[in-house]
């Protein structure tokens, strides 16, 4: 069993294999299942990303009415063909924006690995997909590699906004998702390392303050720049580029700002956005009175 | 490693918005339910933390009320969770706690009938992954790292070895084992940890046996 990210490039390498090997193996050792079980329950939870993304394409509009029809605004600029970052980066934006515009309108997505981060993975795979021409082996691949370097954020850190911050939820999501873009792609298991390496650091300190406590204000927005950073980390790493600070001191480094970060702004709603004129307007607007939240306990 | 499959990473397929505050509350739920064994006529549900501040808008009430109605984490019926429990007639109460807990997501659920209740106390540690600290009073002494099996038992001869048989018939291997009660011959809970995944059938049998009340699993 792999238990940082060094084992688990380690394990690849000398083993010559990918790191979405590996962490079927791990699967099929720990939960004794066999590779078809464990191969298609991550082949089901592809079919809901895709659908979560074709739903939020549609266009979808949530309960309080913050959010919604961004992914579907996002779209009809990219066809207009002038947009500045380019169609791929675009698209990856769209179509996390999409999942977590379902996500906060109470639709089913499968959470990755958080449902407030969901929309990084499969942004970035449905819009990678495009341009790489991915086989569906190669997709559900994608997420094992993508769940291989959650898993060890998750063991050594954490994923949890509540405990770590936004930099817990999308930034770990961006880093699975720019590791395994890398391998997609072709790159090796050391080069997913640094990718994940590389966009951790620079989400590292995000703070986790949603308006009125909704998973919609800034959430739905920093999926889309966290599918950006993914994607421009895995350019990186495929360029040859490293990150001066190993992938596994970096997600130490989270752990740590996590858990020195003040409770306000750890999903309480107490800080942040959440404690701004209009983030306490919008919170008495939908819940018909202000909730009164103290800023700085 | 608090986290052992790679589907507690990709995953859970659930109902938005949040894998902790409504996957994770749904779980808490369905875990009361399950070791309850039927629908309550009442719930009282406390919420701490981060789960006292935004419950509401995380739909941790709906979730938690779905969990306790039997609802997995991706079944749409959540969302009308707390009509449908008013349209059975289940009283459901919440109520917002100040007392700072150890872990920032916890909530208390109170439920019963007339016939018996039980209280429980459950921790959301994200991504959907939950972890039941108390039950009944009882603090559980599990480490979230293993398999674990709860049952809650009378205090009898036998009823300690009897588990321990299916569990041995099961070929599973007992890691960790701890076994409290309230006052002799009263209620009791044994916490077992097992190194295998448990079936279905393991708790079936187990729920069969004589002087056994509950038994439910709790992380796998």
């Amino acid at each position: 069993m792999f238990r940082n990210v060094a084992e688990l490039v380690e394990l690849a390498e000398s083993q010559n294999k990918k790191i979405s090997d590996i962490m079927i193996e791990q699967e099929i050792e720990f939960t004794g299942k066999t590779f078809e079980e464990v191969y298609s329950q991550m082949e089901r939870n592809l079919e809901v990303m895709e659908q979560a993304v074709a739903r939020g394409l549609e266009g979808v509009k949530s309960h309080s009415g913050l959010t919604g029809g961004d992914a579907v605004l996002l779209q009809k600029y990219i066809e207009k063909g002038n947009s500045l970052c380019g169609d791929t980066i675009l698209d990856a934006v769209s179509k996390a924006v999409a999942t977590n515009e379902v996500n906060a309108a109470m639709g089913t997505i499968c959470a990755t690995p958080t449902a407030g981060s969901a929309g990084v993975v499969p942004g970035t795979l449905f819009a990678v997909k495009n341009k790489l021409n991915p086989t569906k082996d190669e997709m559900i691949r994608f997420l094992f590699a993508s769940g291989a370097f959650g898993f060890v954020v998750a063991n050594n850190a954490s994923i949890s906004g509540a405990a770590g911050g936004c930099q817990a939820e999308v930034g770990s999501a961006s880093g699975m998702a720019a590791a395994a873009i890398v391998e997609m792609a072709g790159g090796t298991p050391s080069q997913s390392a640094e990718a994940m390496a590389i966009t951790l650091k620079n989400m590292l300190g995000l703070v986790c303050d949603p308006v009125a406590g909704l998973v919609e204000v800034p959430c739905v927005k920093r999926n889309a720049m966290g599918a950006a950073n993914a994607m421009v980390a895995a350019d990186m790493a495929l360029a040859g580029i490293t990150s001066r600070i190993p992938c596994d001191e970096v997600i130490d480094a989270m752990y740590k700002i996590g858990q020195t970060m003040p409770v306000a702004l750890r999903e309480t709603a107490q800080g942040g956005l959440a404690a701004t004129p209009t983030g306490r307007e919008l919170e008495a607007k939908i819940f018909g009175v202000s909730l009164n939240k103290r800023e700085d306990s | 490693m608090k986290y052992k499959s790679v589907f507690d990473i990709i995953g859970p397929v659930m109902i938005g918005p949040s894998s902790s505050h409504t996957a994770g509350a749904a779980r808490i739920g369905r875990v009361a339910r399950n070791l309850f064994r039927r629908e309550p006529k009442w719930a009282t549900i406390s919420f701490y933390g981060s789960f006292a501040k935004t419950y509401k808008g995380h739909g941790t009430d709906v979730a938690i009320v779905g969990g306790i109605l039997d609802y997995d984490t991706y079944d749409e019926r959540i969302i009308e969770s707390i009509n449908v429990a008013k349209q059975k007639g289940i009283k459901v109460k919440f109520q917002e706690e100040d007392a700072i807990t150890d872990h920032p997501n916890t909530a208390r659920i109170r439920m019963g009938d007339d016939k018996g209740e039980i209280e429980l106390v459950g921790i959301s540690i994200g991504g959907g992954k939950v972890e039941i600290i108390e039950l009944n009073g009882f603090e559980l002494k599990l480490s979230g790292h293993h398999p674990a099996i709860l049952v809650v038992h009378d205090d009898r001869f036998g009823a300690i070895a009897s588990v321990s048989n299916v569990i041995a018939k099961h070929q599973l291997n007992i890691g960790h084992m701890d076994v409290s009660r309230k006052e002799k011959g009263q209620m009791a809970l044994m916490t077992i940890e097992v190194d295998q995944p448990i079936d279905e059938a393991v708790i079936n049998e187990l729920t069969s046996l004589p002087n056994i009340t509950q038994v439910t699993r709790i992380s796998d």
